[in-house]
């Protein structure tokens, strides 16, 4: 049994790649596209408007399987009409990486766009007035009161992304859930109840990532917060 | 002056890769490691069976190096086609459908398929003794075919899962009265099993060009004639030299599967 | 694009049945879960220390792991236990284990009641104290009072972020096909991909249903918020 459980032990450290990785290109997909919602330029409004209806409307595991099968199609076919270039494979790691960073970008878009929102206009404007350029108001005015808003929001969705990386094992990525299924059903005739044991120490590896990562947000959110006096009804 | 030496630079790099034949050193496998004993994997989680053997035989004959890929069955094809892998050496039987999309081997194996059900249930085997029946079948495979054209015709409840061993646990469990399956593989991943001491095999072995075709092959893209030409002749090689023999007896001793 | 493959009759009737798969399991869980989720709101906020616990445990192992695996858990876990396999033929009570479509709908609604709970209890927790110490002093029983201040302003408030859950849900209805024999929306693409290669026409098709489906809801609890939320919508007009 213990090779097993190892294995699927060796599952969740991939899980918390998927998760990390993902969680980059989210942080880094939400950022632009919350600039691009409070900024003044009509077009970049559209876009990421549509961006963040679309992905909120389809599932992920829909959007996972469309990037995986669909693009590594497309992908293929323009190579090929390119010329006779070496295949470039969309494995399911990076399919699984983009998909999960592309969907929760849109999330993310939301809530540091409420966050930006939330900032006194009353600063910013002093900031400029003192002849500060625009990307020196960011960095030094609205960013570090950003992080502070934005962390109960991120948190959620960091937990809600951290739980969708399972669907990745329906990519055939050997994940946990992917390899406590596997196990299940190979070790039926050694193990009793062998499903029920390997899907539920999966679920304990899922529940500790979870715990931890609640516990480390708490604590940023409490260092984030200090000095300010929270409203509370 | 840098522009037109990249532009040189980049044409001759087209060139070259499109002039040169695929050199294969190294062959990825796909492999379903959920159909024992022609392809599992032990609890380590390293593949083997008789197709995984035979893989490393075929490639050791190429003089290439074999590296394995899991696939769930009914998305075997598919990746191939995308390039995920080169070839396929996973029980795969050579049908006329699937001769249209992929190219094959000659055959590695030859066994046949045949219904298994519970001991209780009155039937000869035939589609019509089954209705009103659950049947667990293999998505994607040639039984699923099989029991979707014939089976579920007569009324029979044909139900497709990922993984054949997925097929096992819900007959264990009771929610299906059957499988149609190969029978090599449910000897051996069932009916051999404590679990499968009250199913019993029913009606003839199933031989069904139309749905099983002939036996099992290597399956490639199509383009890829010198991979072909290069595993047809490791399979008569390896026919010739006993290391087939070798590797049958290790994985179904006493069976003959390379069939007619 | 092969926009005709999907379009013939087979696979449209294929699309169709999984729509109502997964809008059945929708319905079946929202209802479910919707209901355990109001005395589980109470027990959570409760000062009694034996009733807050359990709830808060459930919410907290349910919202910690994913619901693929929850899903799992029901339909191969406890679907392959001795003890349940043995008496499922027999009794009513585990009768349901048996069938797919039965666990999906369970593992579908405990998440929904986890997540619900967690909401309501908030809501619950947000209604304006002076209302509570008004209608003690009126003389209301503690019953008296959640039935009449507490759930209606606590259920209203909570419109909002429940509308996010539902939505959640129906996109977690993508899950079903993971049990075998049950089809939904994302099983017919899967199946369409399958048997013709043709993964953008299949996917496209089954997210512009999910987009659809969607933007009604979304406008169902739009116009729900309007009619139970009115009050506390922000001031119109000068």
């Amino acid at each position: 049994m213990t090779p097993y459980l190892l294995s699927i032990l060796e599952g969740s450290l991939l899980v918390l790649q998927v998760g990390l990785a993902s969680l980059v290109v989210a942080v880094v997909l939400g950022m632009a596209g919350a600039l691009a919602k409070t900024s003044d330029r009509p077009m970049a409004v559209w876009v990421a408007d549509v961006y963040a209806t679309v992905i909120r409307g389809v599932p992920d595991l829909v959007l996972m399987l469309l990037l995986f099968y669909g693009g590594q199609m497309g992908l293929n076919a323009l190579l090929e009409a390119l010329g006779d270039w070496p295949a470039i494979e969309i494995d399911p790691f990076a399919a699984g990486v983009l998909t999960i960073g592309f969907i929760y970008g849109a999330y993310m878009t939301e809530t540091f766009r409420g966050a930006i929102l939330a900032i006194p206009k009353g600063q910013m404007e002093a900031a400029m007035a003192f002849g500060m350029r625009p990307w020196q108001v960011f960095w030094r005015i609205t960013l570090p009161q950003m992080i502070r808003l934005a962390l109960p929001g991120f948190t959620n969705n960091w937990l809600v992304l951290m739980k969708s990386t399972a669907l990745v094992s329906l990519l055939g990525l050997q994940d946990m859930t992917y390899l406590a299924k596997q196990a299940g059903a190979a070790a039926r005739g050694e193990i009793t109840n062998a499903p029920l044991l390997f899907l539920a120490f999966a679920a304990l590896l899922y529940l500790a990532m979870t715990s931890v990562s609640m516990w480390v947000l708490g604590w940023l959110e409490k260092k984030y917060s200090m000095g300010i006096r929270l409203e509370r009804d | 002056m840098f522009k037109k030496s990249l532009l040189l630079g980049s044409i001759i790099m087209a060139a070259s890769l499109s002039a040169s034949a695929k050199d294969w050193k190294e062959i990825r496998v796909a492999i379903d490691p959920t159909y024992k004993p022609f392809t599992y994997k032990t609890a380590d989680g390293k593949p083997t069976g008789f197709d995984v053997k035979i893989a490393q035989a075929l490639c050791d004959k190429v003089k290439a190096k074999c590296v394995f890929v899991e696939q769930q069955w009914d998305a075997m094809i598919p990746g191939l086609l995308a390039k995920k892998y080169d070839t396929i050496i996973s029980s795969m039987s050579i049908t006329e459908e699937r001769l249209r999309q992929v190219a094959f081997t000659g055959k590695y194996y030859n066994t046949p398929s045949k219904v298994v059900v519970r001991k209780d249930i009155k039937t000869d085997g035939s589609p019509a003794s089954l209705t009103g029946k659950k049947i667990g079948v293999l998505k994607g495979s040639t039984q699923e075919k099989y029991a979707k054209g014939e089976l579920a015709k007569a009324g029979v409840n044909v139900v497709g899962y990922d993984a054949q061993d997925q097929v096992y646990l819900d007959i264990k469990a009771g929610r299906l009265d059957g499988t149609v399956a190969d029978v090599v593989e449910v000897q051996g991943g069932f009916l051999d099993t404590p679990d499968g001491k009250n199913y019993v095999y029913v009606g003839q072995p199933l031989r069904i060009k139309k749905y099983f075709g002939e036996g099992v092959g290597v399956a490639m893209r199509k383009g890829d004639k010198d991979l072909k030409e290069a595993l047809d002749k490791a399979i008569k090689d390896i026919r010739a030299d006993g290391t087939w023999k070798k590797i049958a007896d290790e994985f179904v001793p006493g069976v003959d599967i390379w069939g007619e | 694009m092969e926009f005709d493959v999907i379009l013939r009759p087979e696979n449209l009737r294929m699309y169709w049945e999984g729509c109502v798969n997964s809008l059945a399991l929708l319905l079946v869980s929202l209802c479910a879960g919707g209901l355990l989720s109001l005395p589980m709101a109470l027990a959570r906020v409760s000062a009694r220390a034996w009733l807050r616990g359990p709830v808060w445990l459930f919410t907290y192992v349910l919202r910690g792991t994913p619901l693929l695996i929850q899903v799992y858990l029901i339909y191969y876990g406890l679907g392959q236990m001795e003890y349940i396999q043995a008496r499922w033929d027999d009794s009513w009570l585990w009768r349901g284990f048996k069938e797919p479509f039965f666990c999906a709908a369970l593992a579908f609604s405990l998440n929904t009641c986890a997540y619900t709970t967690e909401l309501l209890a908030g809501a619950i927790r947000h209604v304006p104290a002076g209302e509570l110490e008004a209608a003690r002093a009126c003389g209301l029983s503690e019953w008296a009072c959640i039935r009449r201040i507490v759930l209606p302003s606590a259920l209203r408030r909570s419109l909002p972020g429940y509308s996010n859950e539902v939505i959640m849900m129906l996109h977690s209805t993508s899950l079903a096909s993971t049990v075998p024999a049950l089809l939904d929306i994302t099983g017919a693409a899967r199946s369409i991909y399958a048997d013709f290669y043709l993964p953008f026409e299949a996917f496209i098709s089954a997210g512009l249903i999910y987009l659809s489906l969607t933007l009604v809801l979304v406008q169902l609890f739009r116009l729900a918020e309007q009619r139970w939320l009115a009050h506390l919508r922000p001031r119109q007009s000068v």
